[in-house]
């Protein structure tokens, strides 16, 4: 293939999901009569994915070596001069993206076929995450915000569709309609925030927005602003931000993503690890040479990182769910990206973008392997041993909890090693606390993932002792009655998708970390104010290749911290017990505030949806019923009927009463006239 | 005959032969008489968009004869890129209440179809007229058609219903007469609209006439605190009625605004543009919350309408090209978007017989094919992109955000609330087990009703997809208009 990239192979990549999706959308399901069965469905499916992601993988041949493409393929439409289009812009992050998100979608793809073999929705689930894919597909490669924010609905939207995929489970449904409104309340800042750009730009398009992102930072913000600095590139990069913290589930916005774990657990691992949640981070980091224009707001995305990833890892220590441990794992995760965002390490955050949705897929779908062998019980505490039966899970998943940990040498610690010393070298004032945040994660990441690897895998055998084993735990349809059994291991389908995921869950950090952090890769891509914020040329300077950095790692505070999280959950969990259920007495009232989630969900429910529905219920009942249609409306008609109840009275229609009245009136006149005049 | 007549008075001549002919002994024919009858007139509306020239802002298809010399009264008809869609909508409309309305309606068929053919027929006269005798004459005659067939195959309290939406909207446009007759004296004997567009008006008497027509528009529009008869009417009224109600009337009043209170008194809208932004943004906000707590489904949409609704007087007074194009993209897209909700409603409720929702439940379980449907209307309602719901709020939007950012971000809050609204509504009439045996025994849409959510569904899409036919029309024609309007008139 020639080394130009061409309009009609990149849209081939989005769109061949997109037939498959629609193929099996609606000729496989009851909406257009069950015409293709489930083998038609899922190949259909699969076949697209493959299609793209070989031409994704020929596309990022040619992106290394230097093909770019950005061109408009239709204009959607012109609005007095304000052009919106739909188009592509391929460059470094872009080829990567499509890469990881068509190879995560494939390995998913395969791994349905076993996962979901029982489930009716079979063609129904296949259309839904090729559906995903494509969307994924037109956000990565957008070339303008409008497109951007398609893209960024279009995948909430199939996140809702498959949150609430059993749509007889009310939880399910509850958590896919969370979802989406706390989506929405981080939609409402980032269109605000793409607002402001097209209102003092006049563009939505990346490389012109670029070319006039220095005359944004010389504007001050024209309407008044509660504390902040009044620049209005500060307001534009917080907005947009918002819209970020919604999609990539940052605090406060973070409560949606641990209940969307009521989804199927593959797309908990497509969707909710390794590709949607990551939209925000990709969007930031896309959107670098704005960002890097508002210290205020890089520290306003450093602190709200250093929040999700330290305080969602604690919450990640007292889970019992199988998924919600590993969902806990990926806010936290997320918020080592956006720490990284913050500290201007945008393609750090973008490296460890990748390398998590490697390491955190596998993990999702071992979860996944193993719930599946567990016949549906998702309790860590009634597992235990499962490595015996399930050897190939169970490698699998050490390698991803190794490589999520950051042991030396796996793709994870290349990551997040480097988010670490990126914050460690930012002079900004959150930077302190941020370096506090990542390195305690350190500790909790390896604790929480350990203690769940050590329940799951190793000591004893625990499956006769669950006590909700005919009920409850169970995600999925009419399968519950098999508590007793031993595990088994999973069919090939999902166990070759394991197996592929485990190999750049170990290896990609050690090759790529050159070319991605310190090499060209990314140049063009993301820009960085290097005077303002030198951590990522220092760090540059004190690397010195992927071996000696894995050297450097064993001398350093993260790996001992790590070390000493396996060591504690081993301890805790296998050799000693008594010493959990000690701290769980101890503690009570903080494992108490952790059991509620430090009480969000609380107050999302109770004071914020809960005042809404009650400030709707006031303003019906009583501004539109009794003030504007039981006072005004119907008020006017009571007025016009005792008016006109009063005249009445004067043409009753009587000829007496008109000659009394003519009497009376000569009688007043005369007075007036003879006695008074 | 040109073409605008030949639009206006095709339904009717089809209406009126209906009623005189048609028996409910024959309302096999006379429902296919009456498709005929709506699929001719929406056809020969399609010239008109092949036909029209983009950029000008002139009027097409201009049609004037003398109608009534003794006041300078003339039959004069003419579209521009503001008026275009919304013909074309009301036409397309039109076939979709026919076929909603097929084996629903089993009495007085032919008043019926009738009623609507010909209210199809005023309305597009409404669009197209540039006579204000003439306009107001078509405006005031679709009330009769459309308090008909609320008040004969409405629900359990029709006249009060018809009543209040005859009265409520009567009242205001009484006023819109004596701003008409005004202008005929201001300009020397004239009823000709553009010739009022360039009339000089003083201060005062430009504000007098804003308010005299604001009376008739946000009345219909509505706008907050004039929107209370609105889920009062959709309530009892028909399924068909509702998705007209909804989809074509409301749009009169948005129509108004700008051909007669914005040209006309250009000085006093600007003045008084805040007044009405204010009103917006409280439709917006106060009505968003209020259909979230809703129980009957046609309520929750009617106030889901005036929020919408909402939206396109806001982007009307932001005066920039992106506001006013998105607050006639919004009108469009309204019209498909809100027929669709409301004839969802209709198929449930002719099943069911009842429109609260907490009489459903888990309907996809029964119904499949058509909670597909009712889940992608329910996107487009919350203005998911890809929809048609999607384009007009995002233009509003924008517009807004230029104008004053807080007043985007309170528009922008409608994101939030008609998501919440919409699929709170969506999860618990659709979702979840089968809550009863109602919903055990319903059976999916037929061959019939699957046709109709099909080409709404259709025309939802293509909008949101490629809105550029929409807006490329209206350019032109909207840039002409803030022009005009920034120029004072001022003697």
């Amino acid at each position: 293939m020639s080394q130009t990239l061409n309009a009609s192979t990149l849209l081939a990549v989005p769109l061949a999901p997109l037939v498959g999706s629609v193929l099996a959308g609606v000729l496989g399901t009851q909406f257009g009569g069950n015409w293709i069965g489930r083998r038609l469905s899922h190949t259909l499916t699969i076949l697209g994915v493959f299609v793209a992601l070989v031409l994704s993988a020929m596309t990022l041949k040619n992106v290394i070596d230097g093909a770019r493409f950005n061109e408009t393929l239709y204009t959607w439409m012109v609005v007095g001069g304000l052009k919106m289009e739909v188009g592509f812009l391929v460059d470094g992050i872009t080829a990567m993206m499509m890469c990881v998100v068509t190879f995560v979608s494939l390995m998913v793809h395969i791994y349905t076929i076993g996962y979901m073999e029982e489930d009716e929705g079979y063609n129904r689930f296949f259309a839904y995450i090729s559906l995903f894919t494509f969307s994924m597909l037109m956000l990565v490669m957008s070339n303008n915000l409008l497109q951007l924010f398609f893209g960024w609905e279009a995948v909430g939207l199939v996140s809702y569709l498959l949150i609430g995929f059993w749509y007889n489970k009310p939880t399910a449904i509850f958590a896919n309609m969370k979802a989406f409104l706390v989506n929405r309340v981080g939609d409402f800042g980032f269109i605000l925030g793409i607002g402001l750009i097209v209102a003092y730009t006049g563009t939505l398009n990346y490389t012109e927005l670029f070319a006039k992102a220095n005359e944004l930072a010389a504007i001050n913000f024209p309407w008044y602003v509660f504390g902040l600095d009044g620049m209005l590139i500060t307001v534009i990069c917080i907005c947009l931000f918002i819209g970020a913290m919604g999609k990539s589930a940052q605090f406060p916005l973070h409560v949606w993503l641990p209940d969307s774990m009521e989804g199927p657990t593959p797309i908990s691992a497509l969707i909710h690890a390794a590709t949607m949640v990551t939209a925000g981070i990709f969007m930031v980091a896309r959107m670098s040479p704005l960002f890097e224009l508002s210290d205020a707001a890089l520290n306003f995305i450093m602190v709200i990182g250093s929040i999700t990833a330290l305080f969602m890892g604690f919450l990640g220590i007292i889970q019992n769910d199988i998924k919600r441990v590993v969902a806990y794992s990926t806010l936290s995760q997320l918020g080592y990206m956006t720490v990284a965002l913050g500290a201007s390490a945008y393609s750090v955050a973008v490296f460890h973008l990748m390398t998590h949705a490697f390491f955190k897929a596998l993990l999702f779908l071992g979860a996944g392997s193993v719930i599946m062998g567990m016949h549906h019980n998702q309790d860590i505490r009634w597992m235990g041993g499962v490595r015996k039966y399930m050897p190939i899970t169970w490698i699998t998943s050490l390698l991803g909890s190794l490589a999520l940990i950051g042991t030396p040498l796996f793709s994870g610690f290349y990551s997040k090693d480097s988010i670490i010393e990126a914050v460690h070298l930012s002079h900004l004032p959150a930077a302190g606390f941020a370096n506090f945040a990542v390195l305690a994660g350190v500790f909790v990441t390896a604790f929480y993932s350990f203690r769940m690897y050590f329940l799951v895998f190793h000591g004893k055998e625990r499956y006769d002792q669950n006590p909700d084993a005919h009920h409850g735990h169970d995600d999925h349809h009419g399968h519950d009655d098999h508590g007793h059994e031993k595990p088994h291991e999973s069919p090939w389908v999902v166990t070759v998708p394991l197996v592929l995921l485990a190999i750049p869950s170990v290896v990609i950090g050690f090759m790529t970390i050159q070319p991605m952090l310190y090499g060209e890769f990314f140049k063009d891509v993301i820009f960085i104010d290097a005077v303002k914020h030198p951590a990522m040329k220092e760090l540059a300077e004190s690397f010195h290749g992927p071996v000696a950095m894995a050297l450097h790692g064993l001398s350093t505070a993260p790996f001992w911290l790590a070390l000493a999280g396996v060591v504690t959950a081993w301890y805790m969990y296998l050799v000693n017990p008594k010493v959990p259920a000690f701290f769980a007495r101890a503690l009570r009232p903080l494992i108490v505030v952790m059991e509620n989630k430090y009480f969000m969900d609380w107050i999302n429910e109770n004071i914020l949806a809960k005042g809404a529905r009650g400030l709707g219920s006031g303003l019906w009942k009583v501004g539109d019923r009794a003030i504007i249609d039981g006072f005004f409306v119907n008020g006017s008609w009571k007025v016009v009927g005792l008016v006109s109840g009063v005249v009445r009275w004067f043409q009753s229609g009587y000829l007496y009463h008109y000659a009394l009245v003519m009497i009376l009136g000569v009688f007043v006149l005369m007075t007036y006239f003879v006695w008074l005049a | 005959m040109g073409l605008l007549s030949l639009a206006i008075w095709t339904p009717i001549a089809f209406g009126v032969i209906l009623l005189a002919f048609g028996r409910d002994s024959q309302a096999r024919a006379v429902r296919w008489l009456a498709l005929v009858g709506s699929i001719v007139s929406f056809l020969i509306t399609l010239p008109l968009y092949s036909g029209f020239q983009l950029g000008t802002s002139a009027m097409q298809f201009v049609e004037k004869a003398s109608w009534i010399e003794r006041f300078n009264v003339h039959y004069h008809l003419g579209v521009d890129g503001i008026s275009l869609w919304l013909v074309l909508l009301t036409a397309f409309i039109n076939v979709i209440v026919v076929i909603a309305g097929w084996e629903v309606i089993t009495r007085k068929v032919n008043q019926y179809m009738a009623a609507f053919l010909i209210l199809s027929g005023l309305m597009i006269g409404v669009f197209s007229a540039l006579d204000g005798i003439l306009f107001y004459v078509f405006f005031e005659a679709t009330l009769i058609p459309m308090y008909l067939i609320i008040g004969i195959w409405g629900g359990p309290n029709k006249i009060y219903a018809a009543f209040k939406f005859f009265l409520y909207t009567l009242m205001g446009s009484l006023l819109t007469l004596i701003a008409l007759i005004y202008l005929y004296t201001a300009s020397n004997g004239s009823f000709d609209i553009l010739t009022w567009h360039k009339l000089q008006l003083s201060g005062t008497v430009q504000t007098l006439l804003f308010f005299a027509f604001f009376a008739a528009f946000a009345v219909k529009v509505p706008m907050w605190p004039f929107h209370t008869w609105l889920p009062d009417v959709h309530v009892e009224a028909p399924t068909g009625g509702s998705a007209v109600l909804a989809a074509i009337m409301l749009k009169l009043g948005a129509y108004g605004f700008l051909r007669f209170s914005m040209p006309i008194a250009p000085d006093a809208a600007r003045e008084w543009g805040m007044f009405i932004i204010v009103l917006s943004l409280v439709a917006v906000v106060y009505v968003g919350l209020v259909a979230m707590v809703q129980q009957d489904m046609k309520k929750l949409v009617a106030y889901s309408s005036v929020a919408h609704m909402g939206f396109v007087t806001l982007g009307f007074f932001i005066f920039n090209p992106l506001g006013v194009s998105g607050g006639i993209v919004q009108m469009i897209a309204h019209g498909f978007v809100s027929a669709a909700m409301f004839l969802s409603i209709g198929v449930l409720y002719d099943r069911v017989h009842s429109r609260e929702i907490a009489s459903y439940g888990g309907v996809v379980n029964t119904m499949p094919k058509f909670a597909a449907f009712a889940l992608f209307f329910s996107m487009a309602n919350c203005g998911l992109p890809g929809t048609a719901g999607f384009v007009g709020e995002w233009m509003v939007i924008l517009g807004a955000v230029k104008f004053n950012f807080w007043i985007g971000a309170l528009a922008a809050s409608a994101l939030i609330f008609g998501a919440a609204y919409t699929l709170w509504m969506f999860k618990r009439v659709y979702l979840g087990p089968v809550a009863n045996d109602d919903v055990k025994d319903l059976t999916d849409i037929n061959g019939r009703e699957f046709l109709v959510m099909a080409l709404l569904a259709a025309a939802v899409l293509y909008m949101g997809v490629y809105p550029k036919p929409f807006t490329d029309v209206m350019d032109t024609s909207v840039a002409d208009l803030l022009k005009h309007v920034a120029m004072s008139k001022l003697p």
